[in-house]
């Protein structure tokens, strides 16, 4: 019993050890963020603040605010707009398999592992020749066309769940290929959407190399401002901290709200289902 | 099979369903085929032109620009760094999510607090973490503070040394000691990844079979070595394919975080192609690095859609 709850112990001071050790960088961030600028030094940087600073999130907030809201115009409808050919074509391709079906998928799929750098360049000439280069929708036509792959897997695999049976009597009933999917799949595929709707929400908001390629100045989302931000010397330390807890809210707000479904989502991704 | 049945009995109507079924995943096929196919193919008709201006030349210019590239000092550095960047950013990212994975599955209080710190930089930016492990791992502050009392003080992402380097092309083939920094950062952020796929495979183990080996003799380290850990191969197989393509075509954090380094210590292809391409303005150059970073990560992943797709039959 002794040796047992020994062991018990070790697990224990082990895992404290690494989630001290996963949650410094939390602690630097948030502490620098408080500071005022006269505190913020190098030799510093560990010391808890003497007083409780605000100033430098009211200047990250001045520098993001208006990129902050563009990574706004841009994720929503690119998140819904993807979730919802995500979950056509995973009910075509689950609920009305055809010949080639299968192949068709794989080809689809394959979309979502190719390095981007290799569509990048065309992809920004189609984007210009139709007069999208720099303006948000642009962004979310590539998001969407480039979120495809992902949201239509999970939803296959989603829809893959949905018994075959269910389909079959309603379509005895009369109902029609769409009437399945608003009666049927829509209702059944909640889950599947808050899935799905989170993942996009999250790629979407963090990602960096769409948006520093399609858009500049005015028109670039959060992220890219927080790099340019980073990269200036003039800005303090304590700002760019601040600007990085500004930047990451959003997210971590829906991890900590709906951490489970953005873990399942995670699994989704990883092709079998 | 029902559904064959009832498509004999009602044929006409299935039909119908079947084309609007058909009709319904068309515009994403052609928007898959023009934007992922469709600019593959552009892109490797650029790799092979001479366009190296702002504006475009699309004069046949052969390989020219590959062979150039794998001449170049910096293209060498990048491959350099990928490989070594590859290998301890999934090592790492296996050993710990692995090993966190097994105390986590313990079975103690509070797993899922611990599950969630490890688990919350997954929601993170790489721009963020690159941001804020800038600092971190700056030799002169972060870490360095509390080194500096055992005495240690690394140069961190600053490093320029290559540890057992000998010449090879351009450059010194070896470890670069500075790599090792953006892995402590890309680990951080993508050990949830690991961890996550792990604990979905730790409960997949039935006790029963943890029960039999524990009757049969086992001390809990054999259990895990020669019962547990051969049965969650599978996922090994898939976060070590996952893993990988994401960090052969990593970017953003490396960007954000230290950019190309001293001598292209932390550069990779995917930062040169960036800024070749939109900063340089040589379209060719870039198109080339572009096709061989597809071509690496397909060594990858055609197999693996191949067999996922085979073992859904």
């Amino acid at each position: 019993m002794a040796s047992f709850s020994l062991g018990k112990t070790m697990k224990y001071i082990l895992l404290i050890f690494f989630a001290l050790l996963f949650l410094m960088p939390v602690y630097v961030i948030i502490v620098t963020s408080l500071k005022p600028l006269d505190e913020v030094s190098l030799e510093h940087m560990w010391a808890l603040p003497s007083s409780i600073d605000f100033s430098s999130y009211v200047q990250a907030v001045k520098e993001l605010a208006p990129n902050f809201m563009n990574s706004v115009y841009l994720v929503i409808p690119a998140t819904l707009l993807s979730a919802l050919l995500g979950a056509m074509n995973g009910y075509v391709l689950s609920k009305w398999k055809f010949k080639g079906s299968e192949t068709l998928f794989t080809f689809i799929l394959f979309g979502m592992f190719i390095p981007y750098q290799s569509i990048l360049i065309p992809m920004i000439q189609f984007i210009r020749s139709i007069g999208l280069y720099d303006t948000i929708p642009g962004l979310v036509l590539v998001h969407v066309v480039y979120g495809l792959p992902i949201t239509t897997l999970m939803f296959r695999n989603f829809y893959a769940n949905i018994p075959d049976q269910m389909i079959e009597a309603a379509k005895i009933d009369g109902a029609s290929f769409l009437g399945v999917f608003r009666h049927i799949m829509v209702p059944l595929s909640i889950t599947g959407f808050v899935v799905v709707a989170i993942w996009q929400f999250t790629n979407i908001w963090n990602e960096f190399l769409f948006a520093v390629t399609v858009t500049t100045n005015e028109t670039q989302p959060v992220m890219v401002a927080l790099q340019n931000l980073s990269g200036s010397q003039i800005v303090q330390w304590n700002v760019q901290m601040a600007g990085a807890v500004i930047a990451a809210l959003p997210t971590l707000l829906i991890y900590i709200l709906l951490g489970k479904y953005f873990v399942r989502g995670l699994l989704a991704g990883s092709v079998k289902g | 099979m029902e559904l064959a049945e009832h498509k004999k009995r009602n044929r006409r109507k299935m039909t119908k369903d079947h084309w609007t079924a058909v009709a319904f995943l068309i515009p994403s096929v052609i928007l898959i085929l023009i934007f992922v196919y469709g600019f593959i193919a552009w892109t490797g008709y650029v790799s092979v032109s001479n366009w190296s201006t702002l504006v475009p030349d699309f004069s046949f210019a052969g390989l020219q620009n590959y062979i150039s590239l794998f001449q170049d000092y910096r293209f060498q550095s990048d491959l350099r760094n990928t490989i070594f960047f590859t290998i301890f950013f999934i090592g790492l990212v296996i050993v710990m999510g692995l090993g966190l994975g097994i105390l986590i599955d313990q079975k103690l209080k509070g797993e899922s607090l611990f599950r969630n710190i490890f688990l919350f930089p997954m929601a993170l930016s790489f721009i963020v973490t690159g941001v804020v492990w800038q600092w971190l791992l700056n030799p002169s502050t972060g870490f360095n503070q509390f080194l500096k009392f055992f005495g240690i003080t690394p140069k961190w992402y600053t490093d320029t040394n290559i540890l057992a380097g000998f010449e090879w092309g351009q450059i010194e083939f070896g470890v670069p000691v500075a790599i090792i920094a953006v892995v402590i950062a890309a680990a951080w952020q993508m050990t949830g990844f690991s961890l996550a796929m792990y604990l979905a495979g730790l409960r997949g183990v039935p006790d029963e079979l943890r029960e039999a080996a524990r009757m049969d003799g086992a001390s809990e380290f054999q259990i895990y070595r020669k019962v547990v850990i051969p049965m969650l191969m599978p996922i090994t197989v898939s976060v070590i394919i996952i893993m990988a393509h994401m960090s052969l075509k990593i970017f953003d954090l490396i960007y954000a975080m230290t950019g190309s380094g001293a001598n292209f210590v932390t550069d990779v292809p995917a930062v040169y192609m960036y800024e070749t391409t939109f900063k340089g303005n040589n379209y060719a150059n870039g198109a080339a690095i572009a096709i061989i970073m597809l071509l690496v990560v397909a060594v990858f992943i055609v197999p693996y859609l191949w067999n996922s797709r085979k073992g859904d039959h």
